[in-house]
């Protein structure tokens, strides 16, 4: 009843072809995009915006990224924290050595210097699968940190191998405050998760799914897998890159090499398994499940469980609790939380006569 | 934990039967502990005395100057972005929300570095963090107090040197380097070739990948290179493996210094005997026999109020360590006291200042019992670091024995290095450095 799509005729192309060709679809994104950018920066403090809301649509991104090449193109990846390194390095580099660079375009370069390495890493993809390639995707993981590491023109020459970020300003208006911030965070998100959407209905993102589902088929019906599998690894990398640029220019400020390591690689990949591999709105779910929760737990189970026992245990009982409901969400539901969504919008079109 | 609840239940009851009860002032110290993950053994000490410190200085002395301690603790699990959320999350509470933030963890202070400056919280780095932060005319904030990894790098040569009979026998010696391969192991880097210039001797620089628990190849590197010395500069699960190591390929563990991450029970003890005679630098030693510690056993432990579920790691390395983090915070409370006033909360502003006027000489330390414990320093604006001496401390293979007094780095060459770096960061940012002798 309320999650119906009778009645709405497509009489153009354009109609048809739209990114939610549902209206219901339609009024939602673009009321949570409104809300978003309009109520959120009014409603919400610093301790929201810097700490919980900008992270939370940065890791969405580099989870958007991963989902494009393992949810969809069937890759699996282990490097995609070292990919967000690439992006936050090149993104400072390139404000660094030229002068007078745009922000915007150091953020397209830093992906672009994401998505060559990523390319370059894919290679052993056309040759080995599954479990094997995620083990050759480990060697970016470590060969990219080793390597921020090893040669200091990469950081600058800092005695640390920690880059400090430079000021983020567009055409003289500087984005130093955490609502400037997490809003230039949000329209980079929002354009990249809807070019995402857009992309992966069009043919590209039909190969992708096509090699993900048997490779020999595609192959057959005349997809190349080589170009598919790379342009795979590129855009996801180019994703992974600017999720890493907006890490270190609009979250932290200043990065090291070692925080991009393989932890950071592993979360993002329970947030895809989390939030449903394949789709575009499970990278947000899980992303937000990911980064929330520990927090969430941390600021209730101290003042419910403080006065019982050590602060030892009670910082190891949030890490038990976070892996009991991971494995819950998983038993219940184990194509993630967007297949909830699925379900619950079914449920929603056959309200209230289900058959 | 405990006590917060009590004063925060407290504040209520008298809140509601009395309306207008007027609490005693309370000075917030929020705490960003790391309790899990894979250095949760240190932080745990070092977090769990601390606490132990302040709880005692309630109990013993009802706080600083009338005015009650009380923290919050926040798990980071090492982890920058959690430690960021922390320091947001911590930033506001209390009465006049965080007076001092100390992540002990390098890569939470960078994360945070420029935050601080922001919002006005002052952020201590003792032993860790940024080393050109000593600079107080480029970083106001900022605080590596003690010592940083360049004074101990240099402290470490001169120790030598004192072991060989004077810095010029140092010439033509070889010292093995032996490093966790990260920014924190490569901080050793530039200061040990200023060093090998200057005194004649050869650096030998072998990194170990992170965890390290795998050292085959780097011993095989040095039974070939034979350095007279080596310098172990690292990090959790690579300290034991490292002194294994060497008591397999044969090379003599008093020949092996480590620095202040590398020397604690937690290295030494799963090594069990290879470790006897292992030295390590640090800037606080081990051991229960100095009076505060006795404080905390009569005044925290006594009641049952200690933090540390293990209580024999009372008086370990890292506990002591932690215990300086909190003498260094009641001090600062107690300096900025004398300026603005006792009985009430200081902010973050009023707090740095008590930072950057510590002084610490041998008659304060004694009277807070510290004698020996951890060096003296004073703080100014134009020196945030204080001291830069270590001890060196031997293992016995049941206990650390301190072997010397406070060693001293070479000032004017670690300080040289230390206004470069910092004058190069000044420009990247844009920063004008203070004025400090206008600052009182």
């Amino acid at each position: 009843m309320f999650y119906r799509e009778a009645g709405q005729f497509k009489a153009s192309y354009q109609a048809d072809q739209q990114i939610f060709p549902i209206r219901q679809d339609r009024v939602a994104v673009w009321a949570l995009i409104v809300f978003f950018a309009a109520v959120v920066p009014v409603i919400a403090d610093q301790y929201w915006l810097k700490a919980i809301l900008i992270p939370v649509l940065i890791f969405s991104l580099a989870a958007l990224g991963l989902n494009i090449l393992t949810g969809y193109a069937g890759q699996l990846s282990l490097g995609s924290a070292a990919f967000m390194a690439v992006g936050a390095f090149g993104a400072y580099n390139f404000m660094l050595r030229i002068d007078g660079m745009p922000f915007l375009l150091a953020l397209v370069m830093g992906g672009l210097c994401a998505a060559a390495v990523g390319v370059l890493f894919g290679l052993p993809s056309l040759r080995i699968k599954g479990f094997y390639l995620a083990v050759a995707t480990l060697a970016a993981q470590f060969f990219i940190v080793w390597a921020l590491v090893k040669f200091p023109w990469f950081s600058n020459y800092s005695s640390s191998g920690v880059i400090s970020t430079q000021e983020i300003s567009i055409l003289g208006f500087v984005f130093d405050g955490p609502t400037s911030k997490y809003m230039l965070t949000l329209a980079v998100v929002v354009v990249l998760a809807l070019a995402a959407k857009n992309m992966v209905r069009s043919s590209t993102g039909r190969a992708w799914m096509a090699v993900r589902d048997m490779d020999v088929a595609a192959e057959v019906i005349g997809i190349r897998p080589m170009r598919t599998k790379l342009i795979a690894f590129a855009v996801s990398s180019f994703y992974c890159g600017v999720a890493g640029a907006l890490y270190a220019y609009t979250y932290l400020g200043t990065v090291e090499p070692e925080g991009f390591n393989l932890d950071l690689s592993f979360k993002i990949l329970f947030m895809i398994i989390i939030g449903g591999t394949g789709s575009i709105m499970g990278s947000f779910l899980g992303a937000a499940f990911i980064v929330l929760l520990p927090i969430l737990l941390d600021n209730f189970v101290p003042s419910l469980l403080g006065d019982l026992v050590s602060s030892s245990f009670v910082s190891n009982f949030q890490l038990i609790v976070f892996g009991g409901m991971i494995i819950f969400f998983l038993i219940v539901e184990p194509h993630g939380l967007a297949r909830l969504w699925q379900i619950g919008k079914e449920k929603l079109r056959l309200w209230p006569f289900p058959h | 934990m405990k006590l917060k609840k009590t004063v925060l239940l407290g504040a209520t009851i008298g809140g509601l039967l009395a309306g207008g009860y007027a609490s005693a002032a309370e000075q917030f110290i929020g705490l960003p502990s790391y309790r899990v993950g894979p250095y949760a053994a240190g932080g745990s000490a070092l977090f769990g005395a601390w606490i132990d410190y302040m709880q005692m200085i309630n109990e013993r002395d009802g706080g600083v100057g009338g005015v009650k301690l009380v923290w919050e603790e926040c798990e980071t699990e090492y982890n920058n972005a959690r430690g960021v959320e922390c320091y947001e999350r911590l930033k506001n509470k209390g009465e006049t929300g965080n007076s001092v933030f100390q992540p002990i963890s390098t890569g939470i202070t960078y994360s945070v570095l420029e935050k601080v400056a922001q919002d006005k919280i002052p952020m201590v780095t003792i032993g860790y963090g940024r080393t050109d932060a000593a600079d107080g005319r480029i970083f106001p904030w900022v605080f590596p107090m003690v010592t940083t990894y360049w004074s101990q790098a240099s402290g470490i040569v001169n120790y030598i040197g004192m072991k060989e009979g004077g810095m010029d026998k140092l010439k033509g010696k070889k010292i093995g380097l032996l490093y966790h391969d990260s920014a924190y192991g490569k901080e050793s880097h530039a200061i040990m070739d200023k060093l090998a210039a200057k005194h004649g001797f050869e650096v030998i620089k072998i990194p170990v990948a992170h965890p390290g628990n795998e050292q085959q190849s780097q011993w095989l590197q040095i039974r070939q290179a034979k350095p007279d010395y080596v310098i172990l500069w690292g990090w959790g699960v690579m300290n034991p493996t490292a002194i294994k190591s060497a008591a397999k390929t044969g090379y003599p563990r008093e020949k092996m210094i480590g620095v202040w991450w590398s020397g604690a029970e937690e290295d030494t003890v799963p090594a069990g005997s290879a470790a006897k005679g292992f030295t390590a630098a640090g800037f606080n030693v081990a051991g229960t026999n100095y009076p505060l510690i006795k404080d905390i056993e009569k005044h925290v432990y006594a009641k049952g109020k200690g933090n540390m579920e293990d209580k024999s790691r009372v008086g370990g390395v890292y506990y002591n360590r932690g215990v300086v983090s909190g003498i260094i915070t009641v001090e600062a409370i107690r300096k900025a006291q004398e300026k603005y006033g006792q009985g009430k909360a200081l902010t973050g502003e009023q707090m740095r200042w008590g930072f950057e006027n510590l002084n610490m000489d041998a008659k304060h330390l004694a009277s807070i019992g510290a004698t020996g414990f951890m060096p003296e320093m004073q703080i100014s604006c134009l020196d945030h670091e204080g001291s830069g001496k270590v001890k060196f401390q031997q293992w016995d293979g049941s206990k650390w024995k301190v072997l010397t007094d406070w060693v001293d780095s070479d000032k004017p060459l670690v300080r040289g290095m230390i206004e470069e770096s910092a004058a190069a960061y000044a420009k990247e940012k844009g920063i004008t450095p203070r004025d400090c002798s206008k600052e009182m």
